[in-house]
C-alpha cells in the first residue's frame, strides 16, 4: 500500500487528526491554561460541572478541565520518553542476538522469554523499590520492562529475515554480518517495527497513568493524568467526572497512539473500498428456488457437467475480475479426464466449481451444473449431500494440510461411513482400514489411531485417496495431488490412484501443470489459458492432435527424456504467454 | 584439470549425516548434472560449497585450489564460485533495486569499484542476461518470476566466478518460462567458458543441460558417468526406478 | 533404454523419513521418554530456571538500591541505633554469600522476613492476603475466558456470510474499544456508572458476592475481548484451510464441520494466549484491589514499594512469580494433553 492510501485510510485520517489535536495540546495547554490549572481558588474548591469548570474544580479550587490539559504535556513527553527507552533497547538486545554465535544466542533468547513470562507492573515496581518513586525513575522502569517484549519482537524478525535466501547470498559475496544488518535486515523489519512502536506507545501511555494512579510516578506537586486520576477517584461519589474527565484524556490518547500504529501497518480498508465491498456483498445471491426433485440419469448420462462457468472475485479495490471465463466440461462415467495449464489458468477453480465448493466468495454463473443427476444449480437437500458425500472424492495438493493436523487419520475416514453411510463405529473402522490397505499402506488398523503428521507425504496422499474410496466414488477429483511428491513417490501414488479407479469405476478429474504426466495417465486432456479451455486433446495424441498454438507450444517447450540436446529448448514467444504471466513481464 | 573438485565431502545437522562422503568433479567448461530427491543432500552440497554450512569432513577445490582456510589463494578460490538460488520471490532482497543487489555482489571479485565503473558492469550484466539495463533502478516486485531468476544469474556473474552453481533454478518457474532460463545458462557458459554444477530434481532438465550426471540419493552418491551412457544402461536400481518414475508425453503409465 | 532392470528391490513404500520417524517415535534408540515426556521434563526446567532469576533477583533487591538502603526505609530522622539495629535485623552486616544461603534457606522454610515498618512476619501478611488476590484472579480469568471462546468463534463464524462485513466492523470496533481501555480505568468508569448513578453495586469492600461484581468486571472485560478476537482470529484462519475444504467436501453436517474439526485447532493458541493473559491479569489484580480497596495482596505491595519495605516487596514478588509460573505450568500440562503435535513443534 502506498503511503497516500493509508494516509487516507480511515485510520490514516483519524491518526493525523489525533496526533495534531494532541500535538496542539501539548505545546499550548501549559501556555494557555496554566493559570488556571494551578492558581488556588479555594473559594471555588469542589464545584460540580459546570460551563465554567467542564470537570468541576479540585479541593483548592483548580479547574480540572485546565489541569487535564496541562497534564496532557508531561504524559506524553513521558511516553515517549519511555517508548524509546524500550524501542532502542529492544533493538539493540534483539540485534546483538541475532549476530551471535549458536550457543550464546540460545542464552540470550531463554532470558528474554523468562522476562516475557513475568507482566510488566511487577517489574516495574521492582524497579521502583529500587529507584524511588518519581516521574523520571517511573520512565525508565517503564522504559526497562518494556524491552524484553521489543527485543523478543526485533529478534523474531530479524531472523526471519537473516533466514532469507537474498542475505544468504549477501553472506556469499562476503558481506559482513555488519553489512547485512545494516543493508538487509534494518530496512526490511523496519515497518512492522514502527508499528509495534506505535502500538507500544499506547500500551506505555496506560502504564504510566496506572503508575501515577498508584502513587508511585509522577509526584506532587507536578501532575499527570495518572496523578489526576488518583485525586478524582478518592471524591468519585461527588463528582464522577473528576475522575472520567483525565481517564478519557487517556483512553483518547491511547486510541491516538494506535491508529497511527494500524495506519503504518496499512491493509485494504480504504473508505472507497470497504463502501464498494459493501454494495457488492448486499447483492442478491442465486434466488432461492425450491430443490429439484432429482431426476433418474439416461444411459449416456455424464457423471457431472458444467456448461458455460463462468468464476468471478472482488479485488481489493472493489472491482470483479474473471478467472474463469466461459469453461465447460463433460465427465462420462468412468473417464479419466486431466485438465493441464499453467498457474492462473483457471483450472483449480474450474475443478472446485464442478465439485460445488467454491466459497462465498466467489460469483458462480453456469447455464447448467449437475452431478450424478444432481442439479448443483438449487440448494441441495439433505439426500444429496449424502449422496456427494458419498460419490464425490477429492484429493488436494499439500497433503498436511489437506488432512486435519488434530484428528486420527481413523476419525477422518470412518466419518463418510458413519454419517452418511450408517455404519456402526466398529463397521466404519473396519471399512477404513480395508481403505488403506488397498491403498498400499501396511498396518492398517495401527494405523488408524496414528495423526496426520506421523505419515510421509507420499502415504498422505495415499489415505486420501483412502478417504475417497470409503464412500462409493462415482467421480474423484484430484488437484495437483503429487506436486509436492518425490518422482519415485509419485509414480506409486499414481499407481494407486490407477488401481482405485480400475476397482471402483469411479471417473477422475485430474488437474496439473505437468503436461507429461497428465499425458500418461487420463484419457482425455483439456488445455486450460487464461481461464478458457483452448483445446480438448487425446491423451494419448497430445503431440500428434495438438492445433491451437498455445498447446503446441506447451508442448515443444518442455524438456522430456527425447529432448535434442544440441539445440536451444523452444520458448512460448511473448503474444502466446498466458496474460497472467505476461502482465508481469516487461519484455 | 577439473574446474570444480568436491572430494569427500561430509555435512551434518545436528546428528543427522546429510552428505555422506561425497566426491564429484566437474570438468572445466563442463555441465556436470547433480540429481536426486528431497532428503538426498543435493542442496546442502551447494550450501557447503560456498562457505553457507560448515564441512564435517572433505575438501573443496576450485581450480586445484582448495577453498577453505584464511589465505589469499583460498579467497579466490572461494569467489571464484557463485551460487544461483533458487527462489526467484526470496533470492532477492525487496528493498533494494536490482542494480544494487547485483552491485552488491561485485564484492565477490576482491576489487574495489568506483562509481561509475559499478553502473557500467551492472549495465553490461543486464545486457548479458538478456533484461534492459535501464531498468537497474527497479524494485524487484516489478519483474516477473522468469526475469528474477535471469537477475539473480547476473548477480551470481558479478563475482566472476569460473564455476557457477545452479541449486533448483527452474523449479520454481512455470514451464513456458523455464526454457528461457535454460537456453541462458547454455549460452553464457559458452560465452563464458563458465563450468556449471546443475543441481535438480527434474531428471529431464538435468539430462537436457548436463554433459554427466552424477545420482545422490540419502547423502550418498549412488553413480556417475557421462549423460547418454548413465541413462542409456543405468548400473544402480534406484536409477532404473527415477527414470522408470518420469512421465512420457504420449506414452500411457503402466498399472500398479 | 536398452538392457533389462535388474530385479526389483525394496519396496519404497511409503516409510517415513527419517527425521519424522525420529520426532514421531522418541529418540529410537531404545526404551527412552515419549516426546510427551520429554516436553514436560524442558518445561520444568524451564520452569525452575525462571524461579532462580527470581528468587536472586529478588534477592539482589536491597543491595541495589543506590545509597543506603535502610536508611532509604527508615527515613532521614531515623536514629543511628534504629539504623543499625534494623540492619542488623536484615542481616546486613554478614558476608554476601551468607546472606544468600539465609535466604534461600528461609525461603524454603517459608520465612520471608519481617516487615520493617510493622515488625510482623512477611509471611503471615501474605497469608493472610493471598485468597483474596487468588480468588479475584481465578474468577475474572474464567469469567474472562468463558465469555471470549464462544465470542470469538460466533464472530468468525458471523464472517463467513456475505453481507456481514458491518458486522465485522462492528464487532472489531467494539472488541478495540475494550482492548484499549485499561482495568483501572474500567473500574473507575464502572464505579460512576454503578455505584455512583445508579447505585446497583458497592464501590468497595470484600465479603459479600455483590462486592466482586465490579472488580471481576473491570478485571476480565479487557482480557475477555482480547481472547476474544485472537480466538476470532485463529478461527476464520482454521476455516479457510484446506482440510476444512476436505470436511466440507465430504458433505458433513455443519455442526460437526465445527465441532469436530475446526475447534480442536483452536485450542491450541488460545490456550496459550490464555496463559499469558493470566500472568497478565495477576498484575492487573494490583491496580484492581487498589481501586476497589479489596484486602489482597497487592493493597499491601503498593505502600510496601512507596516506603521501601523490602521484606514485603522481596516476598510478595517470589510468590507472584510462583503463582505466574505455575499457571503456565498448568497451561503447558492442558495443552500437551489435548493437542498431540505440541510436544514435537513446541518448547
Amino acid at each position: 500500500m502506498t503511503l497516500r492510501s493509508r494516509l487516507l485510510s480511515p485510520a490514516g485520517i483519524a491518526a493525523l487528526a489525533g496526533t495534531a489535536l494532541f500535538l496542539l495540546v501539548a505545546l499550548l495547554g501549559p501556555v494557555l491554561f496554566v493559570g488556571a490549572a494551578e492558581t488556588s481558588n479555594v473559594p471555588e474548591r469542589l464545584l460540580a460541572p459546570s460551563a465554567a469548570h467542564p470537570f468541576g474544580t479540585d479541593d483548592l479550587g483548580r479547574d480540572i478541565f485546565a489541569r487535564v490539559l496541562v497534564a496532557a504535556r508531561v504524559s506524553l513527553l513521558l511516553t515517549l520518553g519511555a517508548t524509546l527507552v524500550s524501542t532502542v533497547g529492544g533493538i539493540a538486545y534483539g540485534l546483538v542476538a541475532v549476530i551471535l554465535p549458536r550457543h550464546v544466542r540460545r542464552l540470550a533468547t531463554g532470558l528474554l522469554d523468562i522476562l516475557l513470562a513475568f507482566p510488566w507492573l511487577l517489574m516495574v515496581l521492582f524497579f521502583t523499590v529500587i529507584w524511588g518513586a518519581s516521574a523520571m525513575s517511573a520512565m525508565f522502569a517503564i522504559g526497562i520492562s518494556g524491552i524484553p517484549f521489543m527485543a523478543r519482537l526485533v529478534y523474531n524478525l530479524a531472523s526471519s529475515v537473516s533466514g532469507r535466501d537474498y542475505v544468504r547470498a549477501a553472506r556469499v559475496v562476503g558481506v559482513g554480518p555488519f553489512g547485512i544488518l545494516v543493508r538487509h535486515i534494518l530496512p526490511n523489519i523496519a515497518n512492522p517495527l514502527f508499528v509495534n512502536a506505535a502500538a507500544t506507545a499506547s500500551v506505555t501511555l496506560l502504564s504510566f497513568a496506572g503508575l501515577s494512579f498508584l502513587g508511585l510516578g509522577v509526584q506532587a506537586p507536578e501532575y499527570d493524568w495518572g496523578r489526576l486520576l488518583q485525586d478524582g477517584i478518592t471524591r468519585i461519589y461527588v463528582n464522577p467526572l473528576a475522575a472520567i474527565g483525565p481517564g478519557i484524556a487517556v483512553v483518547l490518547a491511547g486510541l491516538v497512539f494506535t491508529f497511527v500504529s494500524e495506519a503504518l501497518a496499512g491493509g485494504g480498508n480504504g473508505l472507497r473500498a470497504v463502501g464498494r465491498r459493501a454494495v457488492g456483498a448486499v447483492a442478491p445471491l442465486r434466488p432461492a428456488a425450491a430443490p429439484a426433485p432429482r431426476a433418474p440419469m439416461a444411459a449416456d448420462a455424464p457423471i457431472a457437467e458444467v456448461a458455460d462457468l463462468r468464476v468471478a472475485f472482488g479485488t481489493a479495490d472493489g472491482g470483479e475480475v474473471e478467472r474463469v471465463r466461459g469453461v465447460s466440461v463433460r465427465i462420462a462415467p468412468g473417464e479419466v479426464v486431466g485438465i493441464v495449464g499453467e498457474s492462473g489458468s483457471g483450472k483449480s477453480l474450474t475443478a472446485m466449481a464442478l465439485a460445488g465448493l467454491l466459497g462465498t466468495d466467489a460469483r458462480i454463473t453456469t447455464t447448467a451444473h449437475t452431478f450424478h443427476g444432481i442439479d448443483m444449480t438449487r440448494p441441495l437437500t439433505a439426500a444429496d449431500r449424502s449422496v456427494l458425500g458419498v460419490e464425490l472424492g477429492m484429493v488436494f495438493q499439500d497433503p498436511l494440510t489437506s488432512l486435519n493436523p488434530a484428528l486420527t487419520i481413523g476419525r477422518q475416514l470412518t466419518e463418510v461411513p458413519e454419517v452418511h453411510l450408517r455404519l456402526s463405529r466398529a463397521e466404519a473402522r473396519e471399512h477404513a482400514a480395508l481403505a488403506l490397505e488397498s491403498v498400499g499402506i501396511p498396518d492398517a488398523r495401527r494405523r488408524l489411531s496414528q495423526y496426520p503428521h506421523q505419515f510421509s507425504g507420499g502415504m498422505r496422499q495415499r489415505a486420501m485417496i483412502g478417504q475417497a474410496l470409503t464412500g462409493r466414488p462415482q467421480l474423484i477429483i484430484a488437484d495437483e495431488p503429487t506436486t509436492a511428491l518425490d518422482v519415485t513417490v509419485q509414480r506409486q501414488v499414481m499407481g494407486v490412484l490407477r488401481t482405485a479407479q480400475r476397482e471402483t469405476g469411479a471417473a477422475i478429474v485430474f488437474i496439473s501443470h505437468d503436461i507429461a504426466l497428465v499425458s500418461a495417465f487420463c484419457d482425455r486432456v483439456l488445455v486450460m489459458k487464461d481461464g478458457v479451455v483452448v483445446e480438448e486433446l487425446d491423451a494419448q495424441r497430445i503431440r500428434e492432435d495438438a492445433t491451437h498454438p498455445y498447446s503446441r507450444a506447451l508442448v515443444a517447450c518442455l524438456p522430456d527424456m527425447t529432448s535434442d540436446r544440441t539445440r536451444p529448448l523452444p520458448v512460448i514467444p511473448p503474444e502466446l504467454a498466458a496474460s497472467a504471466l505476461a502482465e508481469e513481464v516487461g519484455v | 584439470m577439473n574446474a570444480l573438485e568436491i572430494d569427500r565431502l561430509s555435512v551434518r545437522y545436528g546428528r543427522t549425516t546429510v552428505v555422506d562422503d561425497v566426491s564429484l568433479a566437474v570438468p572445466a567448461g563442463r555441465t556436470l548434472g547433480l540429481v536426486g530427491e528431497s532428503g538426498s543432500g543435493k542442496s546442502t552440497i551447494a550450501a557447503a560449497a560456498v562457505g553457507l554450512v560448515p564441512l564435517a569432513g572433505g575438501e573443496i577445490r576450485v581450480g586445484g585450489i582448495p577453498a577453505s582456510g584464511r589465505g589469499a589463494a583460498a579467497r579466490g578460490a572461494r569467489r571464484s564460485l557463485q551460487l544461483v538460488f533458487q527462489d526467484p520471490f526470496s533470492a532477492l532482497d525487496p528493498r533494494m533495486s536490482i542494480g544494487d543487489s547485483i552491485a552488491e555482489a561485485l564484492r565477490a571479485t576482491g576489487r574495489s569499484w568506483s562509481r561509475d565503473a559499478r553502473v557500467a558492469r551492472v549495465r553490461e550484466l543486464l545486457d548479458l542476461v538478456h533484461l534492459d539495463p535501464d531498468r537497474a533502478g527497479e524494485l524487484p516486485a516489478a519483474f516477473s518470476g522468469g526475469q528474477r531468476q535471469r537477475i539473480t544469474i547476473a548477480r551470481a556473474l558479478a563475482g566472476e566466478p569460473s564455476v557457477l552453481i545452479a541449486d533448483e533454478v527452474t523449479s520454481a518457474l512455470d514451464v513456458s518460462v523455464q526454457g528461457a532460463v535454460l537456453n541462458l545458462l547454455r549460452e553464457l557458459q559458452e560465452r563464458l567458458g563458465l563450468s556449471m554444477l546443475f543441481i535438480s530434481h527434474n531428471l529431464a532438465v538435468v539430462r537436457y543441460v548436463s554433459d554427466e550426471i552424477a545420482v545422490m540419493r540419502h547423502g550418498r552418491i549412488v553413480e556417475s558417468g557421462p549423460t547418454e551412457q548413465l541413462l542409456d544402461a543405468p548400473a544402480a536400481q534406484y536409477t532404473w526406478d527415477l527414470l522408470d518414475a518420469v512421465p512420457v508425453l504420449g506414452v500411457r503409465m503402466a498399472d500398479g | 533404454m536398452t538392457a533389462t532392470p535388474p530385479p526389483a528391490t525394496a519396496d519404497l513404500a511409503g516409510a517415513p523419513t527419517a527425521a519424522l520417524a525420529v520426532r514421531a517415535e522418541g529418540r529410537g534408540r531404545g526404551p527412552s521418554l515419549s516426546p510427551r515426556t520429554a516436553f514436560l521434563l524442558r518445561r520444568l526446567g524451564r520452569l525452575l530456571v525462571s524461579l532462580a532469576v527470581v528468587v536472586v533477583a529478588s534477592f539482589f533487591l536491597i543491595h541495589l538500591v543506590p545509597g543506603d538502603p535502610v536508611r532509604a526505609a527508615l527515613g532521614i530522622q531515623a536514629s543511628p541505633e534504629l539504623v543499625a539495629a534494623t540492619r542488623a535485623e536484615l542481616g546486613l552486616d554478614q558476608p554476601l554469600p551468607v546472606q544468600f544461603f539465609d535466604y534461600i534457606a528461609g525461603l524454603l522454610r517459608g520465612d520471608f522476613g519481617d516487615s520493617i515498618r510493622t515488625g510482623r512476619p512477611v509471611s503471615e501478611t501474605i497469608a493472610q492476603r493471598f485468597p483474596a488476590t487468588v480468588t479475584l484472579g481465578v474468577v475474572s480469568f474464567l469469567v474472562a475466558l468463558l465469555a471470549a471462546v464462544p465470542l470469538g468463534i460466533g464472530a468468525a463464524v458471523a464472517l463467513q456470510r456475505p453481507g456481514r462485513r458491518v458486522a465485522d466492523a462492528a464487532i472489531s470496533g467494539i472488541l478495540g474499544m475494550l482492548i484499549a481501555v485499561p482495568g483501572f480505568l474500567l473500574a473507575v468508569g464502572l464505579i460512576a456508572l454503578f455505584a455512583v448513578q445508579l447505585q446497583w453495586l458497592p464501590a468497595a469492600g470484600w465479603g459479600d458476592p455483590r462486592d466482586a461484581v465490579l472488580p471481576v468486571l473491570a478485571l476480565a472485560l479487557g482480557p475477555m475481548a482480547y481472547l476474544a478476537r485472537i480466538v476470532q482470529v485463529e478461527m476464520s484462519g482454521v476455516l479457510g484451510a484446506t482440510y476444512m475444504t476436505t470436511a466440507r467436501a465430504k458433505r458433513l453436517p455443519g455442526r460437526l464441520i465445527y465441532l469436530r474439526h475446526a475447534l480442536p485447532n483452536i485450542i491450541t493458541a488460545s490456550l496459550t494466549v490464555s496463559g499469558l493473559l493470566l500472568s497478565g491479569m495477576v498484575a492487573g489484580t494490583v491496580l484492581i484491589e487498589t481501586v476497589f480497596a479489596i484486602p489482597g495482596m497487592g493493597g499491601v505491595m503498593v505502600p510496601a514499594v512507596g516506603a521501601k519495605d523490602y521484606p514485603i516487596v522481596q516476598g510478595l514478588v517470589v510468590v507472584y512469580a510462583l503463582i505466574i509460573l505455575g499457571v503456565n505450568l498448568i497451561v503447558d500440562l492442558i495443552l500437551v494433553t489435548v493437542d498431540p503435535r505440541s510436544s514435537i513443534t513446541e518448547g
